[in-house]
């Protein structure tokens, strides 16, 4: 009876493993395969180097993580003294401040993407020469709403597993400001918290595509899209690489996070 | 006070768009109010698209509802810490939110006319190609969208599983329970509203998704985003910008109900689980 009981568990489990494998990986071991044949028809890294060689890939690559680190910037300097300011001074605002950062979540990029380009057709020339003349301008503001859910959680978790209260009197009766306690206080505890919000954030405008080609700006995944027109091979394989790149991210993100165990893991925070 | 900054910032860079948004599918384009744009939605080819998107979202949350919790009770089993729990994690974040455009080379990669799995199968005698099957389609689109809702639905319900606790199966079974009826009588009703919170939640990602199907298909597939792409972007009449805002508030209607939805049963879900 007892045998039994324990072999059966195994053969679901075994099975729903497998079948996961099969299903995730296969796509996954496709492209690396595919990546690796060349445009002339032989094996190489030729896919992978044309990254170097595309101007167009290469500058919109540029563009991409000009605009990711200018959104985590902005990001953290919005979000961060909010999170620290509701937590201390308005626990009851902190429901509103929530529901507020996951509203993004009800809009969808398209429907976002379509409000702005209404915006942009409606702006007069004035706003439209400081605002949309360049994708930097144009989409860091409306990308720093889109990563407010995924900021708001992580840096409110890292904020409530710190004793802020004493933290905050400790440094005020020391005289400190509020500027040196955000930046010379509160920041070093919250590290692992804001390293979570920034890499999320990271990885999300490097994947923004719906609005920036509705906007028609030139970032790296409209510009991989554009390579898979024509350069199928190229645009797998940096598709290869951008997922590569995420999944690192996110796994040296589970790491930090688990080194304290009171830190939620990302699995939590998503 | 301190909340200032973020309340104007919202109110700009989130109220602005969506204040055109919905301006915009009110009025004319000289502004005066209309009920215009929302009685065209109701007609073709957009009740199509409608059904296709209601569907594929149907379609893809109950599959990935199925083998997403099917999985996390495999990879729940084994300890928080464990190498297959960390890729787990990471790999299904990776998956569930930042897959996109890249996913969708993959599947090209994979399944498409000269993919690797196409040829593959056509050395065991399947030839893909042969029927109407092509990896740009919404077939293929749904292939895709089901590759990220399971990883969404593992960590959506890894949480609520790990909240069961171990005495509860012991204290059934003690009490001569079969492990078929812990789960009938104990287990499933304890995880039911988080569950079918998860699949409102996967329902609502596949509904609002797009650049997946943008990659795949363009901005021709035949589901909502793709037409509101068009309307927008001006390749019809220009009169039509305002259907296409008119869409997408209906978006927002749909996805806000299942947010309610699910807000609700996560309510319900805490009282059991922490």
């Amino acid at each position: 009876m007892r045998r039994r009981r324990r072999r059966r568990p195994r053969l679901w489990r075994v099975t729903i493993l497998v079948l996961a494998a099969v299903f995730f990986l296969g796509p996954q071991v496709s492209a690396l395969r595919y990546s690796f044949v060349q445009s002339n028809g032989e094996n190489g890294l030729g896919n992978y180097t044309q990254l170097f060689h595309d101007s167009a890939l290469g500058s919109s690559l540029v563009t991409s993580l000009e605009i990711a680190a200018l959104t985590t910037v902005i990001m953290l300097a919005l979000m961060l003294p909010t999170v620290v300011w509701v937590r201390l001074r308005l626990p009851r605002l902190a429901v509103v401040v929530e529901s507020i950062s996951v509203l993004p979540i009800v809009i969808p990029p398209i429907v976002m993407a379509a409000g702005l380009a209404t915006l942009q057709s409606h702006a007069s020339a004035q706003i439209s020469s400081v605002i949309f003349t360049s994708p930097l301008t144009a989409l860091t503001p409306f990308y720093v709403i889109l990563a407010m859910p995924f900021a708001f959680r992580s840096l409110d978790v890292g904020v409530r597993a710190i004793d802020l209260r004493t933290l905050v009197d400790a440094a005020r009766n020391l005289g400190a400001g509020w500027t040196t306690l955000l930046l010379r206080v509160i920041l070093p505890n919250v590290r692992t918290a804001i390293l979570t919000a920034a890499s999320l954030t990271v990885a999300l405008v490097l994947a923004e595509v719906v609005i920036s080609e509705t906007l028609l700006y030139d970032t790296y995944p409209v510009e991989l899209v554009n390579t898979g027109q024509n350069l199928v091979g190229v645009a797998v394989a940096l598709s290869v690489l951008s997922l590569a790149v995420t999944w690192l991210l996110l796994y040296m993100v589970s790491f930090i996070g688990n080194r304290d165990a009171s830190r939620a893991r990302i699995g939590r925070l998503l | 006070m301190g909340v200032a900054p973020f309340a104007v910032y919202v109110a700009l860079f989130l109220g602005g768009p969506l204040y055109e948004v919905i301006y915009g599918a009110v009025t004319t384009t000289r502004g005066s109010l209309t009920w215009f744009n929302f009685s065209q939605t109701f007609h073709q080819p957009y009740v199509g698209a409608f059904e296709e998107s209601l569907k594929l979202a149907l379609l893809t949350s109950l599959i990935g509802g199925v083998f997403g919790l099917w999985l996390a009770c495999a990879v729940v089993t084994a300890g928080p810490r464990s190498p297959l729990r960390r890729i787990v994690g990471s790999g299904a974040g990776v998956l569930a939110y930042f897959a996109g455009v890249p996913l969708a080379f993959a599947f090209i990669a994979a399944l498409g006319r000269y993919g690797e799995a196409t040829k593959l199968l056509q050395d065991i005698g399947i030839n893909l190609n042969a029927g109407s099957f092509t990896i740009s389609s919404l077939t293929g689109i749904f292939l895709c969208y089901v590759y990220f809702q399971v990883p969404l639905m593992v960590l959506l319900i890894i949480p609520a599983l790990e909240g069961l606790r171990p005495e509860w199966h012991e204290a059934a079974t003690g009490l001569g329970a079969s492990t078929f009826g812990y789960i009938r009588h104990v287990a499933a009703p304890v995880l039911a509203p988080a569950l079918i919170g998860a699949v409102l939640l996967l329902f609502g990602n596949a509904f609002a998704a797009y650049a997946t199907a943008y990659a795949l298909v363009g901005s021709s597939v035949n589901l909502v985003p793709g037409w509101i792409q068009q309307l927008i972007s001006g390749n019809v009449l220009v009169d039509e910008n305002g259907i296409g805002l008119a869409l997408g508030v209906e978006m927002i209607v749909v996805i806000a109900i299942v947010m309610v939805g699910y807000a609700a049963l996560q309510r319900r879900a805490t009282r059991w689980l922490q």
